[in-house]
């Protein structure tokens, strides 16, 4: 970091960059943000004349890689839960998931899912998860923004400058160019599968809350037909969990080696992977829900669904909420500093 | 010079020698001329690109910087050693050549932060100069230009100027490179230590090369040998003070050390040997490599204060502090009652002024020999810090002659027919002395595309 702040050659590829230069010695919190603002692009690598194998071997991103997940560590809740870092402790908690839907579910047709597994089952478990995850989030959140002293004052717009920066992903955007993931070569790959996956992910939670406001405040029973909102929004929203990640699973074995933190594998395949299954298993649901395959399908795909909810607060799902807090943070020191 | 076990490559139009700046601005514009392209780099994938891999801008005419104030500028550095004829050929295409490195993905950025005086002169890229470069790499690898890496030339089969073929050493293999043209953009020779121990003697042991360990001058002594006509001075190089602890090679720009002025200098034995407030900073910093050079050891050291602290950008190397002059001098490993003395004597004649370290302020010595003309405050508030000093060389003046077509001019005067220079090894017919921040990469730019077109078109 003292390398690049008397260097400062990447001053204009991203936002760590420049918050790196508002700061010039580094707190643990400092690096904590400095990590959670860093999209892992890897442009900073190959662009500085002191990486490996120069003698200085800098190497930002897998140093802030390294930093980033120890900060998940740190704010996760409850203290000291683990972040997960090996894939088989998720497929193990889908394994058992999957066993206990799949004998408490009986055998039935004609599409009914609540005929499979009551309506009330099915709220209880996901409203409690639900429940524990966003406070599990919250406390996390709250770990992260208090965990450095000075606090900026708040301001709507920047607010509005990080929102934009979150669902348009524009420090992956490298002014247009595209990061450098999985190579050295500019690509907008990575951007654009990420985007399938958020926006597939956000599609399929529009889906199920156009659903329960259906069964709630209408009355109107699942299954819905095939041109009905939530059939739509679920059914685009799983191709892009299928899209998605598939794309961000190829790009990542495809990914130059000197810049990962191998000990990260565990944790970003099985996120990758749980978000596949159930854009596959819904799909695999909508399509087949007529056939008598239903029944087990849908233990299968509220299994996959249930351990994704529980990975939630200890996965990699929570790069999402560091990283938006963490560009919450940027822009809000942007703002303050340009009107000073 | 060719053995029976020696390779041969095919036969190209266009042979690139080096990987730099010059040398990609060279091979791609003879590739876009229709020629087929060989670029052998000495330096292997990772350390390719030469000193264009350090560097950060190119200085170029704009509408508020026009042809007269750059060539002002020039005059004003060089003290008249150029040649007009050539340095505005390089002053004029430097907006175009803008247009072009753009064509060829080198994106630009504002001003970086600490260097704000450049913003209406130098182009900074994005990135820096290996970004820079990999772009060039990029658009040579999607044009289908060929490179060798690893492979240096080491012998020159060119009677009477004209070149034949080249000899390179590829991964200890002898390789023989044919080629109709060729264009060499090899650099100087700032590497090579036992060729600075010629102008500067054994002190060019403690030398530091903040630049690519690969540019050893070995092109440069062929083309001399081979009768090319020389250009430049021999024994000078581009040297400025930088953080002694700085790596034998490749330190680049965070070795800079911007502290000098805002406090004093001395040398090993604790005595100072120069104004350091002369001049501004921007136009005195490039003295002081040779001025340490002078110093027994080959070593000095900046004494500053902690009132001066964050007036400066951060070096890299944090500074050697302690509570007392006293003990600095210990730590610096100075003798303590001459640093003591010298500070002294330094504080007591250091006149009232109103300090301002951004303009020629009338902060003063008076009865000091050597003076300090400005900035001069007394070194008396603690933690006090030092910094020690050594030659960093940057880049040699010594070149070939070359012509506006970018032809290698040899010592009777005709030019050769189908060889070129371009960048740092000719940079000295319009560079003689001096130095104009970015201005390196104009000359490299605008002469190696220059050279890429005349020696595709001589190939044809």
């Amino acid at each position: 970091m003292t390398i690049c702040n008397s260097c400062r050659y990447c001053e204009g590829f991203c936002a760590v960059f420049p918050a790196m230069e508002r700061r010039l010695q580094f707190s643990e919190a400092d690096l904590n943000y400095l990590a959670n603002l860093c999209h892992n692009c890897s442009e900073c690598f190959y662009a500085c004349q002191y990486a490996p194998p120069h003698e200085f071997a800098v190497n930002v991103p897998k140093v802030l890689a390294e930093i980033r997940v120890n900060s998940y560590n740190k704010y996760s809740w409850p203290r000291g839960t683990a972040i997960i870092r090996s894939g088989w402790v998720v497929i193990v908690l889908f394994a058992v998931l999957a066993a206990f839907a799949l004998a408490f579910t009986p055998q039935t047709s004609g599409g009914d899912f609540y005929a499979a597994i009551p309506h009330g089952v099915m709220v209880g478990i996901f409203g409690v998860a639900g429940f524990l995850v966003l406070v599990s989030w919250g406390f996390g959140l709250a770990r992260f923004w208090n965990e450095e002293q000075k606090k900026p004052r708040m301001r709507g717009r920047a607010f509005l400058d990080a929102l934009q920066d979150v669902l348009k992903l524009s420090n992956l955007s490298s002014h247009g160019a595209g990061c450098t993931y999985p190579d050295a070569h500019h690509s907008q790959a990575r951007r654009v599968f990420h985007h399938f996956t958020f926006y597939g992910f956000m599609l399929c939670f529009a889906s199920t809350s156009v659903a329960a406001i259906y069964d709630n405040f209408f009355g109107w029973k699942a299954p819905y037909a095939y041109f009905s909102v939530p059939v739509v929004l679920g059914a685009v929203g799983g191709i892009g969990l299928i899209a998605g990640p598939l794309g961000l699973l190829t790009l990542k074995m495809r990914r130059d080696r000197r810049i990962v933190d191998p000990q990260q594998d565990g944790m970003d395949l099985s996120f990758i992977g749980l978000l596949l299954a159930s854009g596959i298993t819904g799909l695999a649901l909508m399509i087949l829900r007529g056939t008598p395959a239903m029944s087990s399908l849908l233990a299968i795909h509220l299994a996959v669904v249930l351990a994704l909810f529980v990975t939630l607060p200890f996965g990699k799902f929570v790069h999402g909420i560091y990283r938006s807090a963490a560009l919450f943070r940027n822009a809000l020191e942007q703002r303050s500093r340009d009107q000073r | 010079m060719k053995t029976p076990s020696t390779e041969e490559t095919p036969f190209y139009d266009v042979l690139v020698v080096g990987g730099g700046n010059a040398a990609l601005c060279a091979a791609l514009t003879a590739n876009e001329c229709g020629a087929r392209v060989l670029v052998v780099e000495a330096a292997p994938v990772d350390f390719r690109g030469g000193n264009s891999r350090h560097t950060r801008n190119m200085r170029s005419m704009t509408d508020s910087y026009g042809e007269e104030e750059y060539w002002t500028d020039l005059l004003r550095v060089t003290g008249g050693q150029t040649d007009e004829h050539l340095a505005r050929i390089a002053i004029r295409s430097s907006p175009e050549s803008r247009v072009w490195m753009k064509d060829h993905g080198v994106r630009f950025q504002p001003a970086l932060g600490g260097t704000l005086h450049l913003g209406h002169t130098n182009a900074f890229f994005l990135g820096g100069g290996k970004a820079l470069m990999n772009s060039y790499y990029e658009a040579a690898r999607k044009r289908g230009i060929e490179i060798l890496y690893n492979t240096e030339v080491v012998a020159l089969n060119m009677p009477g100027g004209a070149f034949q073929s080249a000899t390179a050493m590829v991964n200890g293999r002898s390789v023989e490179l044919r080629a109709k043209t060729v264009v060499f953009a090899a650099g100087g020779f700032e590497a090579n230590i036992e060729w600075l121990k010629e102008a500067w003697g054994e002190a060019a042991e403690n030398f530091l090369i903040r630049g690519t360990p690969y540019n050893n001058g070995r092109v440069l002594k062929m083309l001399l040998d081979q009768g090319a006509e020389r250009v430049g001075d021999p024994k000078q190089c581009h040297a400025v003070a930088i953080d002694g602890r700085a790596p034998k090679f490749d330190g680049g720009i965070i070795t800079r050390l911007d502290c000098l002025p805002l406090g004093i200098v001395v040398n090993r034995e604790g005595v100072r040997f120069y104004d350091e407030g002369e001049d501004l900073w921007p136009k005195r910093y490039a003295i002081w490599g040779r001025l340490v050079a002078e110093q027994q050891g080959q070593i000095a050291f900046s004494i500053i204060d902690s009132k001066v602290v964050g007036r400066f950008m951060p070096s890299v190397f944090p500074a050697i502090k302690a509570n007392s002059i006293r003990e600095l001098a210990a730590a610096l490993g100075l003798p303590a009652e001459t640093v003591e003395m010298t500070i002294r004597r330094f504080n007591e004649s250091v006149k009232p002024g109103h300090f301002d370290h951004n303009m020629l302020d009338d902060c003063r010595t008076e009865g000091l020999t050597p003076p300090k003309s400005h900035w001069a405050q007394a070194i008396d508030t603690p933690p006090f810090l030092g910094y020690p000093l050594r030659p960093g060389i940057t880049f040699t003046y010594l070149g070939v002659k070359v012509n506006d077509t970018a032809n290698i001019v040899m010592r009777d005067g005709t030019p050769g027919r189908n060889i070129f220079a371009a960048g740092e090894l000719m940079a000295g017919n319009i560079l003689g002395k001096g130095y104009l921040a970015g201005f390196g990469m104009t000359i490299g730019t605008v002469f190696g595309r220059i050279a890429g077109r005349q020696a595709a078109l001589a190939a044809n």
